[in-house]
Formats: C-alpha cells, structure tokens, sequence
C-alpha cells in the first residue's frame, strides 16, 4: 500500500528543500492504530501533545472563569462553592494533567532519543503505557470535574479534605494516583535511556543541557511521585475507613499530611522547572551560536536544584506550628536552592556576550523565561525568609510567585520549546510575524496579570478568596484584564501551528542553523530516527565559523 | 512616611514595621539583580546582534581563569545576600512567634467559619477583637474543626490555628485602627466570609468597651466550675492521699512520666492529658482517669487549662479568682 503513495508524484509546485522527508515517522502508518499502538517515541511525543493541549486549555478555562469572579469584590458571578471547585480544578488540572507531563511528555519523548543519538528511548512500551496510564488517570479526574468536582484546593490538606468536605476526593486522589505511574516510567525509561543508549562517543558532558535537565526531573519523578501515592493512599484510607492518620480526632495528625505532601509537590515544581531550564539552555546556545558558558556549573546546577529540592518541604510550614527551629533549618536549605538557580541565569546571560543573536521567535521566549524567572526566583527567596513568609505566606504574593515560576517561566520553556522543534516535529515553518506577536502578547498579558498580585499579597489578600475588601478591587482588575492578553497570547499559537501543517513553508534539516544530533537528521526525522550509525566526535554546541567556500563558490 | 502610601497596608506594630524594613531590603536587591539582567539581556541582544547568516558567536573557553572567576563570583553574593536576608529574617521570625513574658493571654478558638475570641476577664466577641493600644496580647488558639489560620495584614504575621494543638499569635499594637482579621488557611466552603476585625483601643476606651459589654465570667472561674462539675476534683486534690497528681503550681513543670520521660506541663500537655489521659501518665500514678474527649468542649478546655494554670500551692497565696 505505500508503494502507491511513494509512486504518487510530489505536488509540483513544491520541491522539497533539502533535509525534508517525505517518508518520515508522519507518514509511517495513517491509520488510527498506527498512532495508538505506536512505540515511536515521536509518535508518542504527539499523543502527549495532543492531550495536554486539551488538558492546557480546560484549565486555562477554569483560569478564566476565576479572573472574572475576581474582576469584582463581591462574589457575585459564581457561588463560593463552586469558586472553590474551580481554582482546585484549575490546580489539579494544570499541575497534574499540564505542567508535569508537559515537557517531559511531549518535548523529552520527541528530543532525548534524538538527542542521545538513539533510536527509541530504552523501553518502548512502557513508554506508551505510561501515556495510556496517564490519560487514564486524567479521566477519573474528569470524571469528578463531570460530577461535582471537588473543592479542597489541589493541596487536599486535612483534615478538610478527609473529614468534612463531601465532594469527589477519592475520584480525583485515584486520578493523581494513576497519573504518579505515568510520571514514574516516564522518569525510569528517559534515565535508562540517558545511561545506556547515547551514542559511541557521546559522553556525559558532551550531552545537551536539555538531556541534563531532563536527567535531574526523572530523578524526582522517580524518587519523590511514590511518596505522593502513597500520601494518596493514606487520604483514602481515612476517609474511607476512618483510620486515624491525619484527622486529629482519630488520633491523627493533620500537619504529618503536610510534610508528606510536601514531600513531593515541593520536588514537582522542579519537575515542572527543571526541563523547561533545559530548554533555555538549548534556546540560548542555539540563538547565539555558541557554547553555553559554564556548561559544566549549568549541568549540574540541574542536578543540585533537584537534590536540594528533596530538603526543602517544610518551608511551606513556616507558619503552622512547626518548631520555630525546624523552620530556620528549612529556611536556609531553601536559600541554598536559590545558588544554582542563579548560576544557571548569570550563565544563559553570559552566554549571549559575544553571540551571534537572532532574535527569532524560540529566543524571544527564552529571553521573556529568563526575565521572569529571575523576578518568580527572587520573591521565592524573599518566601524562604522567616520573618517575611509570615506575612505574605499564602497571600497572593505566593500566587503571584508560583506563577512566575510555574506559568511565567516553565510554561514559556515549553512554548519556547515547542516553536523551536516545531520544524523537526512537523518539517513545515509558521509564519514568523504572527508568532512573534504571539510571544510578546505573552509576556506583557503575563506580567500585567500576574505582577500586580504581589502588591495585593504584600496588601495582606490571602489566596482562595473569592470574595475581598473592595481596597483590593483595582489590582484584580488588572489581573484580570492581563489574563484577557494572556489568553490571547495563548490561544494564537494555536492557529498559526495548525495552519503551518498544511501550509506552512517546508523546513529542511537544519532550520535555525543549529548544532545538535536531532538537526542532522531529516526534517521530521525517519521512524528510527537516523538513516546512519551516528557517531558524535565534538562537544555539544560546537559552534565553529563555517567554511565559506563550501556553501558558496566564489566565482572569479 | 509610606504608611500612607496607596497600595501599601498600615503596619500597627514594631514588629510589622521590622517586616516592612526587611521587605524593601530584599526588594532592593531584587529591583538590582532584575534590571541587572534585564539590562544585561538587552545590550548583549542588541549589541551581538546577528551580522550574517553563517557568523557564530565566540566561545569562551571553559577553562579560562575569567570563567572560574565569574562562576565563582556569581555563586558567592548571591549567597552572601541570602545569608543575610536569612539571619535577619530568622532573628525577626523568633521574636514574631515568640511573646514577650508580660503578654497578657487572650483565647481564640477557630471554627467552620468563625472566630470566637475571649478577654482575660472573660467578655466574648465573634469576629472581632478589641484591643487596647501598647499591650501585649498573646492569643492562645485552637480549632474545633479543620485548620484555619488567624491572619492580621496590619501586623504581619499568619499562624495556623490547628484542630489538635494550642498555637500562640502575638502583638502590641502601636496604632490606633481597624484592621482587617483574615482566615489565611484554606477553610471550606465559606474561607473567604471567615474575615473579621480587630479594632486598637486607647487603653481607657477599651476598659469602657468592656464594661459596656455584658461581662462574661472570668475563664478561669468558668473553668473552676467545670472542673468541680466534671468531678476532676474528686481525685486532682491538693493533698498527697490523692489518687492523681496536684495540678497546684503544676503548669510549665517538668514532670516525669510512668514511662521515664519527662514532659513539660504546658497548654499542649494539659489537654493532651484530658483526652487522652493514657497516653502520658505520671510517673506513680496508675492510668485510671476517663477521657473528657467528647465531653468538653475545646473552649471548657481552654477554661479548665486556665484554671489549672492560676492553681497555687496551698499555702501560698489563693488563687486570684477573675471578677
């Protein structure tokens, strides 16, 4: 049957550019279980995009619907009940079903077989079963959405959450369950990958900042996600069966849930932040055409934030009656946390001193990460100190700083991430204007919707309030109508990446003129990857002045 | 000179102040280091600006001096500040959660979704908390249900109030004021409508506050009542025949218990010991006391606590029985 289609001239009025395949992993089967039992890493890359895009877009509805309640002090557009299921299923969503799987699933699939000069990641199958496990577990939590939700917060602290909220936990809690096994083999196959398939001459510090990246987050995934199934468990255990863990009439303790659920979501947001670093790191070098600086100190600042990030739980406790010693200990292992961070930006900033800078789209993300990050690292620095978490602990100073972090800067590593693979992805360019609005639009409906929430947290406005003061009006009204830009921002991608499918210009191999293993491959790549033994003899992001002569004879 | 500042809250006590001055220390370093990059990311952005097609940028090579110097550079200020922002954040932090010896207690029990507050001599209020200006005032708070957290913006400072546990939350204020009382920890259904007030006295209006007030029972002569009427005086007599130990001058000891530790008699122990007498029994007594759990409440049990706590030695002076 593909005899057929080969035989099928190419349309004329398009000749393939150099480095385009038009036999690619794309066109490796067209049928529905060619995609659903695929074992390609890439096709499988696709599947995960395909479903966190939806998953991206039903929080961000929930997003949008919590802007409006808050757009006026009274609470007047939805119920405080239903106010309460909308920002737990906005969390739930975009932190379980978005931010984690989100670059791990989509760009780590697509890149780090391609990047390690592989041909699949080490153990196929449980690639693809982690996806099925992951959409299983998003399910269940749709289900719950469907059903009534739930509404203790995506923090399920107890003993609310166990005690004395009847809404749909034991759903959503199996939802998060499922989900951790997915995040798991994920982290177990890309760390098995990493160890045993790079290629013949492809040593640990010659692999790209992306691998290393993606190195530290399965550590986490791997270590920390059973702690949260098993936290899980326990939840489940009380409110089913009312053994006495955490509810303190029971003879439980309601702040041990804290500290185990901390034990892992405080790692999870290095799981959501560390790949998207990864990212940048790839952006920076690829748009400046040089090597990282420091890539050594960048390398294993990835694998310091991780460590540190398993010693640093409690500093969400500061305030609920931990020893005021406790407290000082994990005031200052956070701090630590902060030292790679910055190592990390002072390098990417180092590195563009005597580039070669193209301001394409892909950068204009990465510089839009770079700012942003540094302004969500250094408030959580200011949360880590004592004296000041007291006061804006849990106010919309955190907000505002989780989502530096989390939306300003991990989701910007992911957009980044995906423009600049989209060619090898797909083999086809969008239109660079419209995607170049799009990355500013981001950034300033960021900033306008998020930045005015640190002023309402220092003002003293506590997070999960849908209802306020009316002093606080005027700053919310600004977030809101940032959000409205945002979305904008959001949702134009959306438009010219699926247009570029059809219409978009035909990329060859190597668009951007990058260094890397997956651009010298075709663009998209076979369904084995590469069409020749790969043997990797530099250093990555050996950028080196091309021969002129090469490329254009000089006529005498 | 910025308390007047729009979008910026009034600070009504020394220590809020403390947390203001740290808080533009901390900012002015992060308005530094983010225009710094900011800064850096431009001018590197348009300066190195690709010329051509095929130029790349230079690479520095890894093992320049000049690159061991910068790394080591940019590792250690940042550190240095950190350590800074670190000590004096923890100094303040110990003086927030720790009262002064002359604070005077207040008790404040959270609920779903509610505040119930109680004065020394006993007046109760709902949702709001009259104060007088320049006194220390301890809060000794618990929950009834789920965790709440008592959260004044005016004084800069969030404690959780747990259902299993005494916590304590202090201030003087310095200034006359309303000030909005939050529920800082996610609640429920209703979080957002557990909001309150706490209004600053000049010592004199709020004596007359009080009076005007229907004036409850002291907590302690509550407690005293409770504690006669839940029979606890039957065995917890001040003579040694007795069958469990003398609370008199009881409170903040060190006591030792059957199982050879030894444990403070605080706030935490106190009620522990009504619930779930049990679990830490003093060292020559059999475990024979009933649990109260179930049968009083967790304000009788900040009653009796305080009632305990007043208990002197016989012989010394009798307790000062409130009003």
């Amino acid at each position: 049957m593909s005899d057929l289609s080969i035989a099928t001239p190419p349309s004329a009025a398009e000749p393939d550019p150099p480095g385009w395949a038009r036999n690619s992993y794309l066109n490796d089967g067209h049928t529905l279980k060619s995609w659903l039992l695929t074992l390609d890493h890439k096709r499988i890359a696709i599947l995960y995009l395909l479903s966190i895009s939806f998953y991206f877009a039903l929080g961000g509805i929930f997003a949008a619907l919590i802007r409006v309640e808050l757009a006026t002090a009274q609470g007047d557009f939805v119920s405080p009940d239903f106010y309460n299921r909308l920002f737990t299923a906005h969390g739930v969503v975009m932190i379980f079903f978005f931010l984690i799987p989100g670059i791990p699933g989509v760009l780590g699939n697509f890149l780090l077989p391609l990047m390690c000069g592989a041909k699949d990641v080490a153990f196929p199958k449980l690639n693809l079963l982690s996806w099925y496990l992951y959409n299983i577990g998003a399910l269940f939590t749709l289900w719950a959405l469907v059903h009534g939700g739930v509404d203790t917060g995506w923090t399920f602290y107890t003993p609310l959450s166990t005690g004395y909220v009847n809404t749909h936990v034991i759903a959503v809690g199996l939802g998060i369950f499922i989900n951790g096994f997915s995040s798991i083999l994920t982290g177990v196959n890309f760390m098995v990958t990493i160890h045993r398939l790079r290629a013949p001459g492809l040593g640990w510090f010659r692999l790209p900042l992306f691998v290393w990246g993606m190195y530290a987050t399965s550590l986490i995934q791997v270590l920390a996600t059973p702690v949260l199934a098993i936290t899980v468990l326990l939840l489940a255990a009380e409110r089913l069966f009312h053994i006495g863990v955490f509810d303190a009439r029971l003879g439980g303790d309601p702040v041990l849930f804290q500290h185990f659920f901390w034990f892992y979501s405080h790692p999870a947001v290095y799981i959501m932040i560390l790949p998207a670093m990864g990212v940048i790191s790839e952006l920076v070098a690829a748009f400046a055409r040089k090597r990282i600086f420091g890539y050594k100190f960048v390398a294993f600042a990835s694998v310091a934030i991780a460590v540190l990030g398993f010693l640093v739980w409690a500093h969400h406790m500061f305030v609920a009656g931990i020893s005021v010693y406790a407290a000082a200990v994990f005031s200052i292992l956070t701090m630590l946390v902060a030292v790679p961070s910055a190592v990390k930006v002072f390098n990417w900033t180092a590195t563009l001193y005597k580039g070669s800078i193209s301001w394409e789209t892909p950068m204009i993300y990465a510089l839009n990460f770079i700012g942003v990050f540094v302004i969500g690292g250094l408030t959580g620095t200011m949360l880590a100190t004592l004296g000041l978490d007291a006061h804006i602990h849990d106010t919309y100073f955190l907000v505002a700083h989780f989502h530096y972090v989390m939306v300003g800067s991990a989701v910007m590593g992911y957009l980044g991430g995906i423009h600049y693979w989209w060619p090898k992805i797909t083999g086809r360019l969008y239109n660079e204007f419209l995607s170049k609005i799009a990355a500013i639009t981001v950034f300033i409906g960021f900033n306008v919707t998020f930045f005015p929430q640190f002023i309402l947290g220092y003002m003293g406005m506590p997070r999960r309030y849908h209802t306020y003061p009316p002093e606080f009006q005027v700053l919310n009204v600004m977030s809101s109508a940032g959000a409205t830009v945002l979305g904008l921002g959001y949702a134009l991608p959306l438009f010219y990446l699926l247009w570029s499918l059809k219409f978009g210009k035909k990329a060859g191999k190597n668009p951007w003129g990058a260094v890397g293993l997956e651009w010298e491959t075709t663009s998209p790549p076979p369904t084995g990857n590469f069409d020749h033994a790969v043997v990797v003899t530099h250093e990555a992001y050996d950028y080196r002045p091309a021969a002129p002569a090469k490329e254009a004879p000089v006529v005498a | 000179m910025w308390q007047n500042a729009p979008l910026f809250p009034t600070a009504a006590s020394e220590l809020a102040r403390h947390v203001d001055y740290l808080f533009f220390f901390a900012l002015f370093f992060s308005i530094f280091f983010s225009l710094l990059i900011a800064g850096l990311l431009l001018v590197f952005g348009s300066k190195y600006r690709r010329k051509g097609p095929d130029e790349v940028g230079v690479a520095i090579d890894d093992h320049a001096p000049i690159s061991k110097t910068l790394e080591m550079t940019w590792s250690a200020i940042p550190f240095a500040l950190l350590l800074v922002m670190f000590g004096w954040g923890t100094w303040l932090f110990f003086h927030q959660m720790r009262p002064p010896a002359d604070a005077v207690e207040y008790w404040v029990t959270g609920k779903q979704w509610m505040w119930k507050m109680q004065h020394p001599d006993g007046t109760r209020e709902i949702n709001e908390l009259h104060v007088p200006l320049g006194r220390s005032v301890k809060l000794t708070m618990i929950s009834e249900d789920v965790i709440h957290d008592f959260f004044v913006p005016a004084f800069r400072i969030h404690v959780d109030v747990l259902p299993s546990r005494y916590t304590t939350y202090w201030f003087k204020a310095d200034k006359l004021g309303t000030y909005h009382l939050f529920c800082g920890q996610y609640c429920g259904v209703e979080h957002a409508r557990m909001v309150g007030r706490v209004v600053v006295m000049e010592p004199q209006a709020y004596e007359q506050w009080l009076a005007g007030v229907r004036p409850g029972r002291g907590p302690i002569r509550t407690g005293e009542e409770l504690f006669v009427a839940n029979a606890c005086n039957t065995c917890h007599r001040p003579d040694s025949s007795a069958r469990a130990p003398i609370l008199n001058a009881l409170f903040g000891k060190s006591v030792a218990l059957a199982d050879g530790k030894t444990v403070v008699a605080d706030e935490q122990y106190l009620r522990e010991s009504i619930l779930n007498p049990a679990s830490r029994v003093v060292s020559g007594y059999q475990p024979v006391m009933p649990t109260f759990r179930g049968t009083v409440s967790e304000e009788e049990l900040l009653q009796l606590i305080a009632y305990i706590k007043s208990l002197k030695l016989p012989g010394a002076e009798a307790a000062p029985a409130a009003k």
